[in-house]
């Protein structure tokens, strides 16, 4: 069974059209060394989880893919980070265009101060669409992909940060579509959620399978068990292990993946 | 029951607390009671829409008109100049400088904000007034833009450090937002930030332009202290916290003149805490 399983992942790997390629990367913030050769694949339209204990490192993996980590200061990056063969590391990438196509979604709800339907229409916006009907169209969209528009198809003018917590967290994964990225980051994105609304988000997430890449970062394993293809598992900045979700939580290879998902440690 | 010491300290509060407020509230009782005097003999009418101030002469003429706009012009001169230069300050160093030049910057406004106003004054006397002169061919650099300028750079400190502390303010989560969509760091700044920020950066002006309004030093120096009603800034006028602080010193206790200076007092005092008020208003307005 075991054997069969990773014969399905040696074709799969070379069948896959891989999205994402990472290669010997490091990150330091200052002195601090806060990932240490990571090389993975992501494949297109795949879930991938990255689990691990707090300062693992998986936050900051997933922050280097859009390059939301050039904000903090003193961070320094080496290795490379392909997008669809291209580094958006090089010199010469457009960044606010790199994270129209790589999105994310963040541990807690970050409605922007303005309306609902200004929260989607913002990135939209800023990239030039300025047409009320388009943007209708384009908030409309956005929304059912998110599987909000029947909670607030008639709230659309109201501040969006008198929504709940998880329909908060559903709107920043609208806005985040409304720019139409290919790779969607997800970093904890129910950390803060009830089972009801985290339930929403990760059915919404199998939803939106077909058209995305979607990388999921969480910090409750059941979570990445119950939606994830394949599993990482951060460990101290470094990456442990990767493969099937069902491999890596029925038959882990390193001793450090099994002691954190039986709940040794972490 | 109380600790003795608890109950003590908390005594010692309120009498402070209480003392202070007593303090502003004889202030304003000696300046109303002594300005009042005033209006006995010469009409409210014409002391606030008169043009001429001539408090020596026979019959004396108190409008203070003429130093309402002196003060007018001045301060919205300083504004002009101060808010811009002051809201762009602040824009760089709490969202663009990194590192060590947002540290030198902010210890460079807060000297800026340390340099009393005397010697301010000084330095636009030596510096800044011959080269307004010079620049516009006019008799005397003394004038209304001299002192706006000067003014400008003791607004600017109060501008700077509160607009900053309102942006410094903003949630990261708004700006992450938006750069996560993929807006520029210009448009987050422009669309997010400051909007977010615009209730303290509207209080951080209302200050400034308190600051301003209030200032006596330096004016007096650099405005030419004519009390005549300006037509442009590059005439010489005088504002009314000049003209208290030049003319208290010669007047004869009791007289007109004497008590006229207390009223333009409290017009002064009327203006800053309409301006305070306003800045208050701002700054715990919520969204």
């Amino acid at each position: 069974m075991v054997e069969q399983q990773s014969s399905v992942v040696s074709r799969q790997s070379s069948e896959r059209n891989v999205k994402i390629n990472v290669g010997n990367l490091n990150v330091y913030f200052g002195a601090i060394h806060a990932l240490r050769n990571i090389s993975l694949e992501v494949y297109k339209n795949e879930i991938l989880a990255a689990i691990g204990p707090a300062n693992s490192g998986k936050t900051t993996f997933l922050r280097c893919l859009n390059r939301m980590n050039d904000l903090q200061p003193n961070f320094r990056v080496e290795g490379k980070v392909l997008l669809d063969g291209k580094n958006v590391y090089d010199t010469a990438v457009d960044v606010p265009f790199l994270r129209r196509r790589v999105g994310v979604v963040f541990a807690t709800p970050t409605p922007l101060p303005m309306s609902v339907f200004e929260n989607i229409a913002y990135g939209p916006r800023r990239l030039g669409t300025g047409k009320r009907s388009i943007l209708e169209k384009i908030v409309e969209r956005s929304l059912k992909k998110a599987a909000l528009w029947d909670e607030v198809k008639n709230r659309l003018r109201d501040s969006a940060l008198k929504l709940s917590g998880g329909q908060q967290q559903r709107l920043c994964l609208a806005r985040a579509l409304a720019v139409e990225p290919e790779v969607i980051l997800y970093d904890e994105p129910c950390s803060g959620l009830d089972p009801i609304s985290t339930a929403k988000i990760e059915e919404t997430m199998f939803e939106l399978q077909k058209d995305y890449t979607q990388i999921l970062v969480t910090n409750n394993t059941k979570q990445a068990a119950r939606v994830s293809e394949r599993t990482a598992f951060f460990l101290m900045g470094e990456l442990v292990e990767i493969g099937l979700t069902d491999k890596i939580f029925t038959a882990p290879q390193d001793q450090r993946t099994e002691d954190y998902i039986t709940g040794r440690f972490g | 029951m109380k600790r003795p010491t608890e109950w003590f300290i908390e005594r010692w509060i309120l009498f402070n607390g209480i003392f202070s407020i007593a303090a502003v509230g004889l202030i304003f009782f000696f300046l109303t009671k002594e300005g009042f005097n005033l209006f006995k003999h010469y009409p409210l009418k014409d002391f606030l829409s008169g043009r001429q101030w001539y408090p020596i002469s026979e019959p004396p003429k108190f409008g203070i008109l003429p130093l309402i706009l002196g003060s007018f012009w001045v301060t919205a001169g300083a504004t002009l100049i101060a808010v811009p230069l002051g809201v762009a300050s602040a824009l760089f160093i709490a969202e663009v400088a990194k590192g060590w030049i947002k540290e030198y910057l902010k210890v460079g406004v807060e000297i800026l904000a340390a340099i009393p106003s005397v010697v301010l004054g000084f330095v636009g006397l030596v510096t800044l007034v011959p080269m307004v002169k010079q620049m516009f061919h006019i008799p005397t650099g003394l004038t209304a833009l001299s002192g706006a300028i000067m003014l400008a750079f003791m607004a600017m400190p109060t501008v700077v450090s509160i607009v900053e502390d309102a942006l410094t303010a903003v949630p990261r989560s708004y700006r992450e937002g938006s750069i996560a969509m993929g807006a520029t760091q210009w448009q987050t700044i422009y669309r997010i930030t400051v909007p977010a920020a615009g209730s303290g950066i509207v209080a951080g002006v209302m200050l400034g332009i308190g600051r301003v309004i209030g200032e006596t030093m330096a004016v007096m120096m650099i405005t030419g202290n004519a009390a005549v009603i300006p037509h442009t800034l590059l005439q010489p006028v005088r504002t009314m916290t000049a003209t208290i602080a030049s003319e208290m010193g010669e007047t004869v206790q009791g007289s007109d003149h004497y008590f006229s200076l207390f009223a333009i007092g409290i017009v002064l005092f009327v203006i800053t805490f309409i301006i305070n008020l306003a800045a208050d208003f701002f700054l715990h307005r919520k969204k």
